[in-house]
Formats: C-alpha cells, structure tokens, sequence
C-alpha cells in the first residue's frame, strides 16, 4: 500500500526538516518528502498512486521513537509483563524500536536467547525488540560472552546491565575485546561498594528518612574508572542513565578530549529528584537513584548541550505487589514506555529545550547510539513513524495503560499531547484517532 | 523542606489520627500529649491508675522486629487504658513471595483492630500500613528502620520536662551512632519544635549522616568540645554488630573517644542529665558509674514510657471517637 501522510508537522532533526510537509510512503519506506517521488516508466503516475491519506493537519510528524532502554519481563517474569504486551504499548507510544538489556531470565548471553528475543518481538508485530549482549556469561563479571556470535544474533551492544564489573582487569579485557569488532559497550557506572545496600541519593532526604543511602560517588567513581578504561582500549561506550551533574562534567570533558563517549539519561532523570519521594513513594524509588534538583538541571543541560545524546524511558513494568511494600524492599523502576514522549515534549513546551534536540534525543541520536539508519525519516528509510497531537491533553490512569506494569508516579497526572497513530515499515499499527 | 512525612498523621480537620513521626507536628500537641501523660500519675500514689479510656477497644502490638521494653509499656499503657491488648511477634522475610506485611495487617484488621502499634526494621513501614488502613483504624509508630521512634522522643522529652521544666534554654548533646538511630531524629524534631536552644549531635563522620545539619542541628567529632555547657546528654546505643571494623575501628578506640565517663560528664553543666533509650552496653557507649549515677535518667525513661504511650493513645484514639 502507498500513503500519503497530508499536512502534518514532520520533526526530523537528522534531515533538518521542521516544517509542515507531506510525506510519501512506498513499499513500507519513505518515498518523498514535501513532493511526491520521481515518477518511474514502470509506475503510474506519481501522486495518483498514492491512493491512501492520512490527514495529520494539526499534529506532528516524528520519526519512531528509538529507546534505548526498556526491561519487556520476558522471558522469565512474565507475571509483570511480556513482549507482547510490552510491544504493543510501545507502539501505541510512538516507540518502534527498543533496546533491552540482558537481565532477563535466562540472561541473553548466547545467540539463541537473542535470536528468541527478536523472533518474538517480530511474531508480535509492533516495536523492533533490539536485545543487548551479556558483556559477561551470566553478568557475573567473571567471563567475556562470545560476544562476535551475539552480535551477529543481533545485539546492538553489550552490557553487564546493572552489575558492575567489580575486576577492573576482566572490565578492561572485555572493552579491548569488544573493540576489535567496535562493538558498543553499555556502561551503567556504579561502584558496587559505595552503591551497597542503598536506596535513595544520600542527601538530606535519606538523612530525614532514615533510608539506606548511594552517594554521588558510586556513579562518578565508575564514570571516572570506565573513561581511564576507555582511554587505553579503544572501546566505543555508552553511558547509560546518569544521574547525577558531576558524572556530566566528566564526560563532557572526556567527549572534548575526542574519546568515544555517548550517553543517556531517563526521562524520570529529568523530571524529578529525590524531593519528589516525600513520604516513602515508593513509585519514585528508581535505580540509579533519583538525585538533587540541582542533578536535574544539569542533566537538561547535559541534553540541551549535547553531551547526553539520548533520553530513554528506562521502562521497568512492575506488578503491584513489587511497590506495596517498605520503600527499601520495593522493586526499582518506573513504567515509563507511555509517558516518554508527552514528558520529553514537556521539556520542550517548559522551553528547557528545544523541539529539534529532544525529538533528536529520542529518535535519530539513539538510532546512531546503536549503529542503526533509523530514527528518521530520510528519502529510502524504513518508514517509522508517529503522528502526535500536541494539543489533546489526558490523564494517565492504570484503566487506560497499555503497559502490563501500572507503577508509574505520573498515574493521575495530566499531559499535554498524545501520540494518535503509529507507522511502523509504513503499516499502521496504532491507531487512537 | 516539607514535613512530606508528617501529612498523613492528620484527619481533614487537623486532627492527629496516627502518630508516625515527631516532624510536622505543632509544639502545641506536643504539649498537649506531655500534659495528659502527666495527668495519668497520681502525685499521690506515683502510680498509674486504670482508666476505661479505651474500653472496648482492640490493641495490636504488631512486632516484626524484637523488643522487650519498647512492647512490654505499650502493653501496659493498653491495659491500664482498658484496651484489649493483643501482642504479635511476627517474623517477615524482606521480599520474600510469603505474606507481605500489608497481608498481615489486612488480616489483623479483619478481625477488627482498632490501633496498631507497629515495629518494623525497614523505614517507612509504619507509613506503609498507616497508608493502607481503612479511616477508623489507627497506628502508632514504635519504631521503623532508622527512620522515626516517636514515642521514644516523647518520652525522653516528658523525662527531660520533670527535670528541667522548660526546654527553651536546654543545650542538648546527641552522643554516638546518629546514623542508624531512629531515636536520634525523632529527638532532634523534638527538640526543634520544642524550642530547645541548640541541639549538637556528636560521633565519628562515619557514623554521622549526610545533611544533618538541615534538620537543624551542629555537629562536631569532638565530645569534649560537644558537651562544653550542655544540659542534656543523650547517649545513644551501639549495636556491636554494626561495627566489625567498617564504621569504627574498635570498642576500645570508640569509648576512649566517645564512652560517657564521669569525667568527660565535667564537661557539660554541672547539673546537667544523662539519658540512653536502653538497652545499653556498660563500657562502650556509657560507663557503669555515669549509666547508674545520680544524674542518670536512665530508668526514669523506663517508667515514664508507660504513661506518655497512654496518653498518645488517648490522644489518637480522641479522633477515631469523634469521626463519624
């Protein structure tokens, strides 16, 4: 089917395109921009062919939204969620791509449990599931995966996921060897021994509440320690979720000196702080922890700079049960897939930045992240697409939530702007007009 | 800061309804609960007589953490209030699939319970349940992780009223392991809203807290210098096997700095008080000669828990009375 997307707003920050504009759709790509495709001998006549039209007069068209971090539950703990289910929501977010980490059970740290992944996420027909490679068989920290094999099974890079690699000597090993097929690695820095048993940013509120505290420094230790690492093997990393000002200067710095740094925060990072746990919400308890006002504003710096590529949603879909109990045993993590783009956009609506770097932040940037031609909508590409109306305002509530997982803070708040039909190799697979 | 802590102790009309946590509540009330405690002794008798307060009602002593004196006066204070009292040491495993404590409370409270006096090793419990509970039904916070042990400070404030009367130029020495301390803060919240002129905590870094300062107190490594003049010394307990050799290096090392012993007590006014929350440990915190000496105020906390805890009760109960 060819289609025609009339009138609407395209935002594609990599073609440097924010303009009202039509977009042409052939064979699941994009076929024209602005102006229908060259006519072919072959072919009828270019516009006639076109014989589907979405109107979007009054919304905007994004490229699909990249994620570079969302947890699907499957396999191994299907009772919060599956890729399905967590698939689908995506899709009616705007999110045709997502990047998992390999803390599932089993751990993705062979080729198969890849390849499951994938099968799956491809069975079900909404988003791409891209999986990250185990950086060591099991997360143990003790022995490199094949990592070549999982890539070729279709990593997008390896990780340790949340276990830090405690042997500086086997972190370095797997850098080096991950270098020599420039393999990205995923860095989630923390220092396991400062980071202990702690459930808050050490501050004043975990002094107030008594909570088991993680202090700034089990980030910037591991930042501090991954950059020396990464200055001597040559590897490409990504340092996934910040959290705290100080781990921004430092890769800011490291990105200046021209070492192969990228990084990314969650929307959650950027939105709120430790003030917002109040009284033991246990919905704001998220891993890194949530830090200082003071973090929050420098981490939109670090975005609106251009030193944090990427916002992700860091999507954690949770049962009910993982939140009602005392904030130190709650599960960490926030449901977040839905409430990426309306949060991002607020940013923008709250002028801390502009359209085109935080729709690059979520589309174009994270797609380059992981090596893909994707998250924009360029003459040839896959056709991946969202059309959201700016204007529509709703409420997040757990009836309405396409995510299995309804632990989300932002239950009960009000956003501007909804996605209200999603394309994805230019078939619709959400439609909420 | 906020007291995004204390909001759920109150009714709609302002009214205490649980008794959770000493930040955000009005001197007032405090001054109310010390005043009613200490309607419960007869200065005749020095004793509590049984009052039908709370006849009729069902008390919960709800222990998921080991207790002896803290659960021995609530029950006491239920009784001597006409409450039926029932005493539950249960044991929970952390994020175990088993029954959750909110299971627990559930079943409890189908069988009707009207208070809870709940202890709990993770921060926050108290509010947990307080926050699951259906409106009638009341908790009384006896202790959660680190974080609050409200009647505890009202307690030791109802001891320190009896031996200095007012608390507006108390100097107040917070002696030992802040960081772990629930008692600690609910005293410094205490303390503050009373009006007490200065409030120092005093101990090794690594056992002092980050930001304490904001809660409104000095603090200083140095003890000698921390109970230059002071009027009050709390003393808080060591627990041993939080130590091994991370946060202190030694039992020796810790009393040689920090142990009260008579003659670091010089420092501080010549009639000034000792206190500890119990149980102690003899030659580590506290000296045997200072622990059971004249200025040792040590078991007067004991006896008075009972009637402070009585005359919380009554003062939440009051609400749950009154609502329709």
């Amino acid at each position: 089917m060819n289609t025609v997307i009339r009138n609407g707003h395209l935002v594609d920050p990599a073609n440097g395109v924010n303009a009202r504009t039509d977009l042409y759709i052939r064979d699941g790509r994009v076929a024209g921009v602005g102006k229908p495709p060259e006519i072919s001998a072959r072919e009828p006549s270019g516009e006639s062919g076109f014989d589907h039209e979405i109107d979007a007069t009054g919304y905007y068209v994004f490229p699909g939204l990249v994620d570079l971090c969302a947890r699907l539950r499957e396999p191994g703990e299907e009772h919060k969620a599956t890729i399905k289910t967590e698939a689908r929501a995506a899709a009616s977010a705007g999110i045709t791509r997502m990047v998992t980490p390999p803390d599932t059970f089993p751990i993705i740290d062979t080729p198969a449990m890849a390849h499951m992944i994938q099968d799956r996420a491809y069975d079900a027909g909404f988003a791409a599931v891209h999986p990250l490679g185990a950086l060591t068989v099991g997360l143990k920290g003790e022995q490199l995966t094949d990592m070549a094999m999982l890539m070729d099974a279709g990593c997008v890079g390896v990780s340790n996921a949340l276990q830090s690699v405690e042997n500086t000597l086997l972190m370095r090993r797997a850098m080096q060897y991950a270098s020599t097929y420039d393999t990205p690695v995923f860095i989630n820095p923390q220092d396991s021994w400062l980071q202990g048993n702690g459930v808050v940013h050490e501050g004043e509120i975990s002094t107030r509440l008594g909570l088991p505290a993680i202090p700034e420094a089990a980030e910037t230790v591991g930042v501090a320690r991954d950059i020396a690492l990464i200055e001597t093997s040559g590897a490409r990393a990504h340092f996934n979720l910040l959290s705290c000002a100080r781990s921004v200067s430092m890769i800011s710095e490291a990105q200046r000196r021209k070492l192969p740094v990228t990084a990314s925060v969650s929307i959650h990072h950027l939105l709120c702080s430790e003030n917002d746990i109040g009284a033991f919400n246990t919905q704001y308890k998220v891993m890194p922890p949530l830090r200082t006002e003071k973090d929050r504003r420098e981490l939109i710096r670090g975005v609106d700079e251009g030193c944090i590529r990427a916002i992700c949603s860091d999507h954690q879909p949770h049962d009910i049960d993982a939140k009602l109990v005392p904030f130190s045993e709650a599960a960490a993590g926030i449901a977040g897939i839905e409430t990426l783009l309306p949060l991002t956009i607020s940013l923008v609506n709250d002028r801390q930045l502009s359209m085109e770097t935080a729709i690059a932040a979520v589309t174009s940037n994270p797609a380059a992240i992981i090596g893909m031609d994707a998250g924009h909508l360029a003459v040839g590409v896959q056709a991946d697409l969202c059309l959201f109306d700016p204007v529509r305002s709703w409420v997040l509530d757990s009836e309405t939530m396409q995510s299995n997982g309804h632990n989300s803070p932002f239950l009960g708040t009000r956003l501007q702007g909804k996605v209200v039909r999603t394309l994805i190799h230019g078939r619709t697979v959400y439609n909420g007009d | 800061m906020t007291s995004a802590d204390s909001s759920i102790q109150f009714d709609e009309n302002g009214r205490l309804k649980h008794f959770l946590t000493i930040n955000g509540l009005p001197q007032k009330t405090l001054i109310d609960i010390l005043d009613t405690a200490e309607s419960f002794i007869s200065p005749r008798e020095r004793r509590i007589r049984k009052i039908p307060l709370l006849q009729g009602k069902t008390l919960v002593n709800l222990f998921f953490e080991a207790s002896t004196r803290t659960r021995t006066t609530f029950e006491i204070a239920g009784k001597r209030l006409s409450a039926d009292v029932i005493n539950l040491n249960a044991s929970r495993i952390s994020t175990s699939k088993g029954e959750t404590i909110l299971d627990t409370v559930r079943t409890l409270e189908a069988m009707h319970t009207d208070l809870f006096v709940v202890r709990d090793h993770a921060s926050g419990a108290a509010h947990l349940i307080a926050s699951h509970l259906p409106d009638p039904v009341r908790v009384i916070n006896a202790g959660d992780g680190r974080h609050a042990h409200p009647t505890q400070a009202i307690l030791d404030m109802f001891t320190i009223r009896q031996a200095k009367h007012d608390f507006e130029n108390l100097k107040i020495a917070i002696v030992g392991d802040i960081l772990h301390s629930r008692v600690a803060r609910s005293q410094i919240h205490a303390f503050n809203i009373l009006g007490a002129r200065e409030v120092r905590v005093i101990g090794p870094a690594t056992l002092i807290p980050t930001e304490i300062e904001k809660m409104g107190v000095s603090v200083t490594g140095n003890l000698l210098e921390g109970l230059d003049d002071v009027d009050v010394v709390m003393v808080l307990r060591i627990q041993r096997e939080r130590m091994d050799g991370k946060l202190i290096p030694s039992e020796q090392e810790y009393f040689n700095r920090y142990g009260l012993t008579t003659e670091k007590l010089k420092s501080a006014k010549a009639d000034a008080v000792v206190m500890h929350p119990g149980p102690i440990n003899r030659g580590l915190e506290i000296s045997s000669d200072v622990a059971d000496g004249p200025r040792s105020l040590i078991l007067d906390q004991v006896t008075n828990g009972i009637a402070v805890r009585m005359s919380i009760m009554a003062k939440i109960m009051q609400s749950q009375d009154e609502s329709p």
